[in-house]
């Protein structure tokens, strides 16, 4: 250690202009506020910021407006509509729109606008419950193969680098061309049973990184078990990309199920829906391309207002958006 | 460094390296610099009219705690400023020259050139894809170096030479991942001074590394700054680091310049507020015993009664003791499916008494944490065994396990962790008692009031999330969280490393305090030898997972044994100030 380490190397004893000794005047509280607590405004959790911050956007609220229009017409579509989907006059084979038929009538001289609301149910119902499925079984099996690891994690991994290898439409009319019964159910069963293994990648990843935070080892430290741990602490924290991608897939099970349905293996003619009606219009496409535009339109719509909202939820639960 | 180096680039005046160079007039000057970074809820000032007057050659430090300015006013100098931020006020000059509204090419000239930078992480600053050689290649060429390939190379060997690193020839063929931490700072300064700069701005540039390690870098950086002429602009949260290193100093507050003037009258006299907090804080200026339970608590029974619900008074003086503890861990090998065992921790054997505090010292790697996780019942001992009330915690069934639990609790290092995020502040406390069926829901919540009491924080804190709270007020209500089942033990794994010097002095003396009151062990592990000073009574130094010193922490203190213990004091920051500057 030499001598001379705390002296000046430039040896003058005396500050330089510049280098005088300054103390600033003592600020206003400024000390006592470091350690204040925010009592005034309400308490944010992660999942109120998220829902104060989504509701700033209009994306958010066209997105919102478009998902419960589409929930409404699935769900009542008698609100819509006095006329029924099934009842048709093929002597109003494509007769254009007129009082009380704004779209007019396709080829089996059906009233268009009827068809296009009550298709609206098949889609929703088709989504909603291959949604559900995906995302039950693969979060259990991605959470799973993720906390528990070890041979867990080696199976599941590999059984869901197999299911994730098969194409989803390619499986599915596969299966359906097979299936004799064919329902909303079943078409959303063919769908999640190869739609899940996107969800259970992303749920292992975010289970990976989410137990090696310190409150994890806490619980384990107070001799909470692993079941409880992995439910009240990992999965809570995990939630946010599963539902993003949840969001996201909606859409698309409604896209395959309209593929499916187009191709004749989904829903059977007797239900109504947008898919089955593309098809039908299809025959038409050079005399009367607008029969093809309403039901297709009807799909592009709902598929649009949760394709927009998973935009907006990833952007406002996006953890690199809420550091402080 | 005695070795003369050929210098091949001039300097700015036209002279030829380190020469005699002007003194008297100032290199940099700064004066009422105002930063400012637009955020969703508008602008925010980082900085407000802060001045700085640099000379040639001199040192000059900037400390000040994490969101106080320090390294965006640095930033600001060299034209780096993250995101949002402008410059919207004041005044730069360098060498004469004004900086605020220079044109971009003038003052990406400077940079490297003039003003040369070493950043603070060294392992993310280097390019992992390229060889360092390159690297310092890239450096020289984006300065001016003219020259053959044959002196190119020649030349990076001599920058990484200066910096320090033997066989710099072959060192410069390596990447990243084959230099330790030390030796990746070494080659950052390497390259911030390959070019000769008139001035090194150094942001933090040892706080990733190991006490050791960061005393050998500052020396050799100070050495090089001295022989080259260079002026050193150093930036620090460490105050003793700062008056060892610096003869100028700045304390920044809030994005204000509190105080400045030489380093050494700021130590011995500080006269803002902020400045004496932070002095008296600073655990290296200012080491004394935070008063503990041994000396209160221990001969008054009815203290330690009154909070653990089965006397502990009556229990042997002794809590834990673990015997030629050990864990191996089976680490993949070079070849597929092949392991080779990593010893972490090697017969290690250590008692804690019944109201003390137990210290593990030791830098990264020397197998401290993996003793707080046996410790904790978390990992299971190799060989060897942990002993609480005598009682061998491999022997318990899963109930007795589950009951242990109550008595040994953790804290760990980071404040933003080791909350659960989606749990209110409430939930989080309440959980230990939640989960250990304690007291009825009403009780519960006036538990949580007084665990909120016992850390100071106002109960309304209780509907909080963690997001809301800085990291001191996280700390307290892990620590609060610790304290709710009154354990006996409480296992505090680097538990203040992560906050800044006074809200760990506050944190200090809140564990203090809880000590004497309740009559707790602490099982201290820390990297920080004069934080250890502060706390605790007796000392277990670890190297390599192996135990190199035991002792009390006067005897480590005042007579270590052993020569690792006497490097890991010797580099304590500011360690050599702390008689005669504190008392003059």
């Amino acid at each position: 250690m030499p001598e001379n380490r705390y002296e000046n190397p430039g040896g003058s004893a005396t500050p330089r202009p510049g280098q005088e000794r300054y103390v600033a005047p003592v600020d206003e509280g400024g000390l006592g506020a470091v350690d204040a607590v925010r009592t005034d405004d309400a308490p944010t959790s992660l999942w109120r910021d998220a829902w104060l911050q989504m509701r700033s956007r209009w994306l958010f609220w066209v997105s919102a407006v478009i998902i419960v229009l589409v929930v409404i017409v699935a769900a009542f579509p008698g609100l819509f509509t006095t006329l029924s989907p099934r009842v048709c006059n093929l002597s109003q084979a494509l007769e254009p729109p007129q009082p009380g038929h704004p779209f007019g009538f396709d080829r089996q001289g059906c009233d268009i606008y009827t068809r296009t609301i009550f298709g609206a149910r098949a889609s929703v119902v088709v989504g909603v419950l291959a949604t559900t499925m995906v995302v039950v079984f693969g979060t259990a099996v991605g959470a799973i193969a993720g906390y528990y690891g070890k041979w867990f994690d080696t199976i599941l991994s590999r059984m869901t680098d197999i299911f994730f290898a098969i194409p989803l439409v390619l499986a599915a009319i596969v299966i359906m061309s097979v299936t004799t019964n064919r329902t909303s159910f079943t078409v959303a069963f063919v769908l999640a049973l190869f739609g899940w293994p996107q969800i259970a990648r992303i749920t292992r990843g975010t289970v990976l990184s989410v137990k090696n935070n310190e409150f994890v080892t806490a619980a384990k430290s107070l001799g909470m078990g692993r079941g409880r741990i992995l439910w009240q602490h990992v999965l809570p924290n995990s939630a946010a990309p599963i539902i993003v991608y949840a969001t996201v897939a909606l859409g698309q099970f409604i896209v395959a199920e309209a593929t499916l349905s187009f191709l004749g293996i989904g829903l059977p003619p007797s239900t109504v829906s947008w898919g089955g009606d593309i098809s039908a219009a299809q025959g038409a496409i050079r005399t009367a391309p607008e029969i093809l535009l309403y039901p297709a339109g009807g799909l592009a719509l709902t598929v649009l207002g949760f394709m927009m909202m998973g935009d907006v939820v990833r952007d406002a639960l996006d953890p690199k958006a809420r550091k402080r | 460094m005695t070795t003369q180096f050929p210098v091949t680039n001039e300097g700015a005046d036209g002279t030829t390296g380190p020469a005699p160079v002007d003194t008297s007039t100032p290199l940099l000057e700064i004066h009422d610099l105002e930063i400012s970074f637009t955020t969703g809820s508008g602008e925010v000032q980082a900085v407000r009219g802060a001045d700085l007057t640099v000379y040639p050659g001199q040192s000059v430090a900037i400390v000040g705690e994490s969101g106080s300015g320090k390294s965006t006013t640095a930033a600001a100098i060299i034209d780096l400023l993250p995101g949002t931020g402008k410059i919207t006020g004041g005044s730069i000059r360098f060498d004469g020259r004004e900086l605020v509204g220079a044109p971009r090419a003038e003052k990406e000239a400077l940079r490297g050139r003039a003003i040369g930078l070493v950043p603070q992480d060294p392992m993310s600053n280097l390019n992992p894809v390229w060889r360092i050689g390159t690297q310092v290649e890239e450096a020289l060429k984006a300065n001016g170096f003219k020259g053959s390939k044959a002196d190119l190379r020649a030349r990076v060997a001599e920058v990484l030479a200066e910096a320090g690193l033997p066989d710099a020839a072959r060192r410069s063929r390596q990447y990243p991942h084959e230099f330790s931490g030390g030796m990746r700072q070494r080659a950052l300064i390497g390259i911030g001074l390959a070019a000769r700069p008139q001035l090194l701005i150094a942001d933090e540039p040892t706080s990733a590394l190991d006490v050791t390690v960061q005393r050998q870098i500052l020396d050799h950086l100070e050495g090089m700054t001295r022989d080259l002429g260079t002026a050193l602009l150093f930036i620090t949260h460490d105050l003793g680091l700062a008056a060892e290193r610096a003869e100028h100093l700045l304390v920044m507050f809030k994005g204000k310049v509190v105080e400045s003037g030489p380093a050494r009258e700021i130590l011995a006299d500080p006269r803002h507020p902020y400045t004496q907090r932070l002095v008296a804080s600073a655990p290296s200026l200012a080491s004394r015993r935070i008063q503990t339970a041994h000396v209160h608590g221990e001969e008054s029974p009815e203290l330690l009664a009154h909070h653990a619900d089965e006397p502990p008074a009556a229990g042997p003086a002794t809590v834990v003791e673990t015997k030629n503890l050990s864990k191996v861990f089976q680490i993949r090998g070079p070849r597929p499916g092949s392991s080779t065992d990593f010893t972490a921790v090697d017969d290690v054997s250590f008692t804690l008494g019944r109201g003390r505090t137990l210290a593990i010292v030791g830098e990264s790697g020397s197998g401290k944490s993996t003793v707080a996780n046996m410790v904790l019942g978390l990992l299971e001992p190799t060989s060897g065994s942990v002993e609480f009330d005598g009682v061998d915690l491999a022997s318990l069934n899963a109930k007795e396990a589950f009951a242990f639990r109550r008595r040994v609790q953790p804290v760990f290092q980071n404040p933003y962790g080791s909350l659960d995020p989606m749990f209110s502040i409430f939930r989080s406390i309440e959980e230990p008692l939640r989960l250990h069926s304690v007291g009825s829901a009403k009780e519960r919540e006036a538990r949580v009031r007084e665990l909120l009491d016992m850390v100071s924080l106002p109960q309304s804190a209780m509907r909080r999330f963690p997001n809301e709270l800085s990291g001191g007020q996280r700390q307290r209500i892990a620590i609060a969280r610790a304290l709710a089942l009154k354990p006996e033990v409480i296992v505090l794994d680097e538990a203040v490393s992560a906050l800044d010097v006074l809200v760990q002095a506050q944190v200090l003396d809140l564990l203090g305090d809880l000590q004497t009151e309740l009559g707790l062990s602490y099982l201290f592990i820390t990297h920080d030898l004069a934080v250890v000073r502060q706390i605790a009574d007796d000392v277990v130094v670890m190297q390599n997972g192996k135990v190199v010193e035991q002792a009390t922490t006067d005897e480590v203190f005042d007579s270590p044994r052993e020569q690792y213990t006497r490097d890991l004091l010797a580099a304590i920051p500011g360690a050599g100030l702390v008689g005669d500057e504190i008392a003059g």
